[in-house]
């Protein structure tokens, strides 16, 4: 038998906001509808099966007008590891100066994604 | 000393740098960008989290990669100048094409400089507790949420571990999570409206992602602790937001964030004298974002609160363009002056009137907020004559603002005041 599932989600790939609807069958996502942009069928799919997420957070830095340099994730992780990835990037010191885009957290947990700068920063 | 700028900026954040640049690029040959800061970029410095630059710069982006992006864009252009840690104190309209900016920095000291156009980019500030009087003792421990968000993500402090925010709105969604993953315990968010006024993707993965409670229609009567934050007192509201008695509850914490609104930052507008609307609390803005006096320019948030940082520095090339047409002479004439009115449904509406010129006029984009959520509605545009435009739109939520052009062929056969409103199915 089909296990026939109507679930509506709204989108975060950005502002908007879209409200999806996605039709699954044995776990597999068969239609989504409401989206306005690729990016929406793909998210929904990804939701319902592996949820993903981008991080943002900080690192210190040493050597800066500031003592926290913004960092971001060059792509999403998984949402389960999230909380994993904010702690270990606690541990972790930059140096100034940095470029916008320097990879200050390589391969974080083995995942095979970078933590990159998200400005620069230059050194005082 | 004595030199003439074509446009004095005042304000370094998205709005002012995007202004910066789109007046270099109509014409403009002197623009100074004064900013009060220690560098230039504004809010988006402290607002290290993704989701801005989709529509303005189509990749999406940090808030200081945001910033990054608009300073990289300006910073080798000759016709720009910046000046950090300065500080406006004051501006004089002497007449059509002078203005006098009065500002101080430890490096120059106090200055008067003169510039046929003046843009206003200053942005808004944070409501605080004293703006919606919360009864209770005076401890440490209630901060604005952007305070807080400035001390985890800049100075590296945290404000506390048990966390409850006052308000759903996005800077304080974004909150929620910001201390969750700083390993911080947030207790509930609350919020007084029976809708959320953040952005529903801030919903989901700020509160839904860590299962932090949203309370709607909840509000706190009350702040424990004489010296810290020791917990609140919650009550539900009711349809006129008044606590309803008999239902309140307690919870512990040691910290509030409030994220209770924004108010634009008009302090030197009041002064220089510039009409302001009582419902955006900004300058009365046309379509090229001129003020009620000639040659003052105005976007971003010190016009109306956006949602989006594109959107303002979308206005802030507006604004841009037309101050850098003004100050090269080449302005033209206006012949007709139309009132844009916010009818049913709309709370606000940006700009407040166009004014039209003979022959080639452009198409004019209105910002909206509706006053209540609603789901399959018309937007119609008309003027005395009748309908100028209609628009579906699928759902409409005051947190997010509507976006409309009218386009020019549209614009050219408006003759009276126009009024904007919103339709429910029938």
């Amino acid at each position: 038998m089909d296990k026939v599932q109507t679930k509506i989600l709204n989108c975060i790939m950005c502002p908007m906001g879209c409200e999806l609807t996605a039709t699954m069958e044995d776990g597999v996502v068969t239609s989504v509808k409401g989206n306005s942009c690729p990016r929406g069928e793909k998210y929904a799919k990804d939701e319902l099966t592996n949820p993903m997420r981008m991080l943002t957070s900080t690192v210190r830095i040493e050597g800066a007008a500031l003592h926290l340099l913004p960092v971001v994730s060059k792509s999403t992780l998984p949402k389960g590891k999230i909380l994993e990835c904010a702690e270990a990037l606690r541990e972790i010191k930059a140096k100034a100066p940095v470029k916008v885009g320097d990879v200050i957290a390589p391969n974080i947990l083995g995942l095979g994604v970078d933590i990159v700068a998200s400005r620069d920063m230059a050194a005082v | 000393m004595n030199k003439i700028y074509d446009i004095i900026i005042i304000g370094g954040g998205p709005g002012g740098l995007s202004a910066a640049k789109s007046a270099a690029e109509n014409g403009a040959k002197h623009i100074l960008v004064l900013e009060r800061d220690r560098e230039v970029g504004g809010i988006l410095q402290q607002c290290v989290h993704n989701g801005f630059g989709l529509h303005h710069f189509k990749e999406e982006l940090t808030g200081p990669g945001y910033a990054q992006k608009c300073y990289d864009l300006v910073k080798d252009m000759d016709e720009v100048e910046i000046s950090v840690d300065t500080m406006v104190l004051n501006i004089e309209n002497k007449s059509d094409d002078k203005k006098i900016v009065t500002c101080v920095s430890p490096r120059n000291g106090l200055q008067k400089i003169e510039g046929r156009t003046v843009i206003l980019t200053m942005g808004c500030r944070e409501r605080t507790r004293g703006a919606i009087r919360i009864p209770g003792y005076r401890p440490a421990g209630v901060y604005t949420a952007g305070a807080a968000q400035r001390m985890v993500n800049m100075e590296g402090y945290l404000p506390g571990h048990k966390i409850v925010i006052l308000g759903s709105g996005d800077i304080g969604l974004i909150m929620a999570r910001r201390m969750s993953l700083e390993g911080c315990k947030v207790e509930a968010v609350l919020e007084i409206c029976p809708f959320s006024n953040g952005l529903t993707r801030n919903i989901v993965q700020c509160l839904n992602d860590y299962d932090i409670p949203l309370y709607l229609s909840h509000t706190i009567v009350g702040i424990k602790g004489r010296d810290r934050v020791e917990g609140i007192t919650v009550s539900n509201v009711d349809d006129s937001m008044r606590p309803i008695a008999g239902t309140e509850f307690d919870i512990e914490c040691d910290t509030v964030l409030l994220s209770v609104g924004l108010i634009p930052e008009n302090e030197l507008s009041r002064e220089l004298g510039v009409a302001i609307h009582p419902r955006t609390n900004g300058p009365v803005v046309d379509q090229h974002r001129e003020t009620s006096i000639d040659g003052v320019f105005a976007a971003g948030n010190v016009v109306h609160v956006h949602d989006l940082v594109d959107f303002v520095s979308d206005e802030a090339e507006i604004a841009g363009k037309f101050a850098a047409i003004k100050a090269t002479g080449n302005a033209k004439k206006a012949t007709l002056d139309i009132n844009v009115n916010a009818g049913d449904g709309i709370n606000t509406c940006v700009p407040q009137h166009i004014r039209l010129t003979s022959g080639e006029d452009e198409s004019v984009r209105l910002f909206m907020r509706a006053k209540s959520p609603q789901r399959k509605v018309t937007l119609h545009i008309k003027d005395g004559d009748g309908e100028v435009m209609k628009k579906p739109l699928a759902i409409v939520k005051p947190s997010e603002m509507i976006a409309v052009d009218i386009p020019a062929a549209k614009v050219k056969n408006i003759k009276s005041d126009i009024t904007v409103s919103i339709e429910g199915a029938k």
